[in-house]
């Protein structure tokens, strides 16, 4: 499928789609979105690119291997979770928040990195699966 | 506190990066981990001796009661001194027996775990805080048993105890989960305060008999006995410190931190001194036909353990005392006469005790820790196991039930570890020297000081009983049995009954020792009883397990996809067709429902003309792109209905599921129609049926007056509580993100599988 249009398509469409994909991860906290679809629009956005120039070409704009986003994700959801634990003494999963208001963002608080770590696992996971699946199939 | 209870995890960790100074030659450093935690533990030694109880909470899941309350009383500091104790003597010891070992530092690993799942569990004052630590000790000796992986039996036998522990501290949740229910607490010192109420309440058996399994298991009571012999397997420093202080001991702690709780009834006292009693003296004979040192003293082990929940079921304070003594008793023999059979198996290669001769020369120094270890377990003055020995004749004297004959079978049983003890502790070194062990010569201070120290410290508090009793055994048995009677424990009480039966029992072990030769014909005899063991009806049923649910496996999983779904779609009609059978009315009120508009009704045929299409297309790429469209026409509902968030997601993942049905489809052979007519036919009518019902449960759901507390609850407070307007992604990342939490890790577990499975494929066939 490797044509001109989509090829063309598929340059403009990946940041726009990737720029998208975060602006849907930070608003999902007060607008639908949140770091599920981000994730998954992410992983759509690459697939794209992977159908106008083959797997190889995508691997290679994205440099590391998808599946090393999976555990940083977790980590990110992790940290967030237990940091009230270990900042405040607090229970896993209290929210805490950076007093103040952010342009786009809203408010910045432990629930936004929990969310930013959902967004990578469900982005390498479908990556990982999809890229394996296509080497293989 | 929380620092010093969780020092071996932190240790266990660390080795992850510290692995190559724990294998070389600075390994005994890692004996300081455990004495660390006993110096900080040993300052509280003055205050609990003056009565008091130390607390320290921390909190967890305060929201389910559930917190790290750690509680020092006598009873937990015994219990901690010993294990961090010894553990430093197994930490320093084990760094000569297995220098070299190519696995040394996963073994210190595992040690380490150990030790904090230990002291965390007797330091434990929440219920279900001590049941993790009670399970986490299950599953790190499980590793420490199986350490020598490369050996089935090894293998085996850590399963073996893996599954009788593991099992044991179910019933311990179960326990503690009707006992918080009971006294709305899970802390074990309110439950306490409310123990009338659990004693009087319906449910006190049923509490009773889950606590007693659990410490049954834990601590090898008959009939649960089987797993601690073949747990020999392990190597030696982990026998020494799981039979000597640390697991096995569990059990005995927990009967002993229930008995103000549970005990006093005549149903806990009996059953505790009849298994007691069964178990001490089935395991006293056993040993009797045993020839391998460490079987022996396995047996000991658990005939010792049968003692102590025998005195916990006597109940009295006196019994208690006595309990609590020869718990300290019992772990400085025992540990040393371990220590002493690795260093013997360590030069001989041989623990065969009719092999075993004339070591005296050579190993002196281990030689008479051996004898001293023997006396103390003998019970010979004026060590500390005279004074245990004399204790527990005063309190089976002072029994309510059959004193004569509890003092007649602990005369037995105490005669008989007598000649075990000897047997193991002394026999090895007297007798005629060997050719073949003239070369041997001491190990390692390393090896040898660890026991002499232990029997050292055993016949040091035989001289002061004091040392411990006053500190440590008194203040926690006058909690236990909640009293405040002052209580001197003494070496020598002059020439009374109690001595005459003393020396009664030294007597009757000496002739048993001189009498009886451990030989393989004896160990041939039980052998053939075998048949008829606990162990080995386990192991049958095991089997019987296996055979059937192999069967069961493959009556459900034949490994075709279709029968999958089959399989589940007719157990959902089933399940809930029968809910359905049973109350069919269904009441809509058609009032309420908006009206149909065209937007709906041509979204509804789209869906209804691409089923059809998916069904019966010849094509397999239509089939897949129409599922899409049927996808895409859901996302639409979504959005009429005021659902964006799930329109979204929706959205995405089913651009993702086609374009995964065609990267494999794409390369499949032709579509090719492999299923019969009449199975078609049959999944045809079960899809159907299928369908029918859900859209009967959805409108059975409708006729239901609306409950929208949660919903109602969610909508007031995600802004309130979490600071966030989109209330579903606030359920997600918020209120209930330890779920979410708990699904990424799945879809990466997912991933994972998806990737390996599809990578070794590749390798095998690259191979080919």
């Amino acid at each position: 499928m490797k044509t001109l249009i989509l090829r063309t398509a598929s340059d403009i469409l990946l940041p726009v789609l990737l720029l998208f994909s975060v602006f849907i991860l930070f608003r999902g906290h007060y607008l639908p979105g949140g770091g599920f679809v981000g994730g998954l629009i992410a992983a759509i956005a690459f697939v794209l690119h992977a159908f106008a120039y083959g797997l190889k070409n995508t691997r290679k704009i994205i440099k590391i291997h998808p599946g090393f986003l999976m555990p940083l994700g977790l980590l990110i959801s992790f940290g967030s979770a237990i940091a009230p634990l270990v900042a405040e003494g607090l229970p896993i999963m209290t929210g805490l928040w950076v007093p103040g208001h952010f342009p786009v963002i809203g408010k910045i608080g432990s629930a936004l990195f929990f969310d930013t770590g959902v967004y990578f696992v469900v982005f390498g996971v479908s990556l990982t699966i999809i890229f394996t699946i296509s080497e293989n199939a | 506190m929380l620092l010093f209870v969780c020092l071996g995890f932190i240790f266990s960790f660390s080795i992850l990066f510290l692995h190559k100074i724990v294998k070389g030659k600075l390994a005994w450093l890692s004996a300081l981990v455990p004495l660390s935690i006993f110096i900080y533990f040993a300052k509280f030694l003055k205050r609990v001796s003056d009565g008091e109880v130390i607390r320290s909470s921390y909190n967890w899941i305060p929201s389910f009661g559930v917190n790290l309350d750690f509680v020092v009383d006598g009873l937990s500091l015994l219990f901690v001194l010993m294990i961090s104790g010894i553990g430093t003597l197994v930490f320093w010891y084990t760094s000569s027996y297995l220098k070299g070992h190519q696995y040394l530092d996963r073994f210190y690993a595992y040690l380490g775990i150990f030790m904090s799942a230990m002291l965390g569990l007797v330091l434990s004052d929440n219920l279900i805080t001590l049941f993790l630590f009670w399970e986490l000790t299950s599953i790190s000796s499980f590793f420490l048993i199986g350490f020598n992986n490369e050996s089935s039996s090894s293998r085996k036998s850590a399963l073996l105890a893996l599954g009788i522990t593991g099992i044991g501290g179910l019933f311990l949740l179960g326990a503690a989960v009707i006992l918080g229910d009971i006294s709305s607490s899970y802390s074990i010192a309110e439950i306490m305060q409310q123990s009338n109420e659990v004693v009087m309440s319906s449910s006190y058996i049923f509490i009773t008999i889950l606590v007693f399994l659990a410490a049954f298991t834990k601590s090898a009571q008959f009939p649960f006995h089987f797993w601690l012999p073949g747990a020999m397997k392990a190597p030696t420093p982990v026998s020494t410190y799981l039979h000597s202080a640390t697991m096995v001991k569990a059990g005995i702690y927990l009967i002993l931190r229930f008995s103000p709780i549970l005990g006093d009834t005549y149903f806990w006292n009996t059953t505790l001194m009849i298994v007691g009693a069964i178990t001490m003296l089935y395991t006293a004979f056993h040993m009797l036909f045993r020839t391998d040192l460490k079987a022996i003293l396995a047996y000991s082990t658990i005939c010792a353990l049968g003692i102590m929940t025998f005195l916990t079921g006597i109940g009295t304070y006196e019994a208690l005392i006595a309990a609590m003594v020869f718990i300290v008793v019992h772990a400085l023999y025992k540990a040393s006469l371990f220590l002493i059979t690795g260093i013997i198996d360590h030069k001989t290669g041989t623990r065969d005790i009719t092999k075993l001769s004339g070591l005296r020369q050579g190993l002196m120094p281990v030689a008479i820790a051996g004898f001293v270890a023997a006396s103390i377990s003998g019970g010979i003055i004026p060590t500390l196991g005279f004074v245990g020995k004399d204790l527990i004749y005063e309190s089976t004297l002072h029994s309510e039930y059959y004193p004569y004959v509890l003092t007649g079978i602990s005369i037995l049983t105490n005669a008989l570890l007598f000649y075990g003890g000897f047997l193991v502790g002394v026999k090895p070194f007297l007798g005629p020297k060997k050719e073949e062990y003239s070369k041997i010569h001491l190990p390692s201070i390393r090896m040898w000081l660890p026991p002499a120290i232990m029997v050292t410290l055993g016949v040091v508090f035989g001289l002061a009983p004091h040392l411990i009793g006053d500190t440590l055994v008194v203040p926690g048995s006058k909690i236990l049995s909640k009293t405040s009677e002052a209580f001197h424990i003494k070496l020598w009480h002059g020439f009374n009954l109690i001595f005459w039966l003393s020396t009664l029992t030294i007597t009757v072990g000496t002739v048993l020792y001189f009498v009886l030769k451990p030989s393989h014909a004896l160990v041939k005899t039980i052998e053939k009883l075998e048949y008829i063991s606990p162990k080995s009806i386990v192991e049958k049923l095991s089997l019987l397990y296996k055979i059937v649910s192999k069967y069961w496996t493959m009556l459900f999983q034949n490994g075709y996809l279709r029968h999958y779904v089959a399989t589940y779609v007719t157990f959902i009609i089933i399940l809930v067709g029968f809910l359905l059978y049973q109350d069919p009315r269904i009441v809509i009120d058609y009032n309420s429902l908006a009206d149909l508009t065209v937007y709906e009704i041509t979204i509804i045929i789209i869906m209804f003309l691409s089923t059809l299409f998916t069904v019966f297309t010849p094509s397999r790429l239509a089939a897949v792109a129409s599922m899409g469209i049927i996808g895409f026409a859901f996302c639409l509902l979504y959005l009429f209905y005021s659902a964006p968030d799930l329109a979204m997601t929706q959205f995405s993942v089913d651009t993702l599921t086609v374009i995964l049905f065609v990267l494999v489809l794409y390369r499949l052979p032709k579509y090719l129609r492999f299923s019969k007519n009449y199975l078609r036919i049959e999944h045809g009518i079960l899809s159907s049926i299928f369908g029918t019902m859900i859209t009967l449960l959805i409108l059975k759901v409708l006729s239901q007056p609306k409950k929208t507390e949660i919903s109602d609850f969610y909508a007031e407070n995600s802004y309130v509580l979490a600071k966030g307007k989109n209330v579903v992604n606030v359920i997600l990342v918020d209120f209930r993100g330890t779920d979410t939490l708990i699904e990424i890790t799945v879809l990466i577990v997912a991933a994972i599988g998806v990737f390996g499975l599809l990578k070794l494929r590749l390798k095998a066939r690259d191979k080919k």
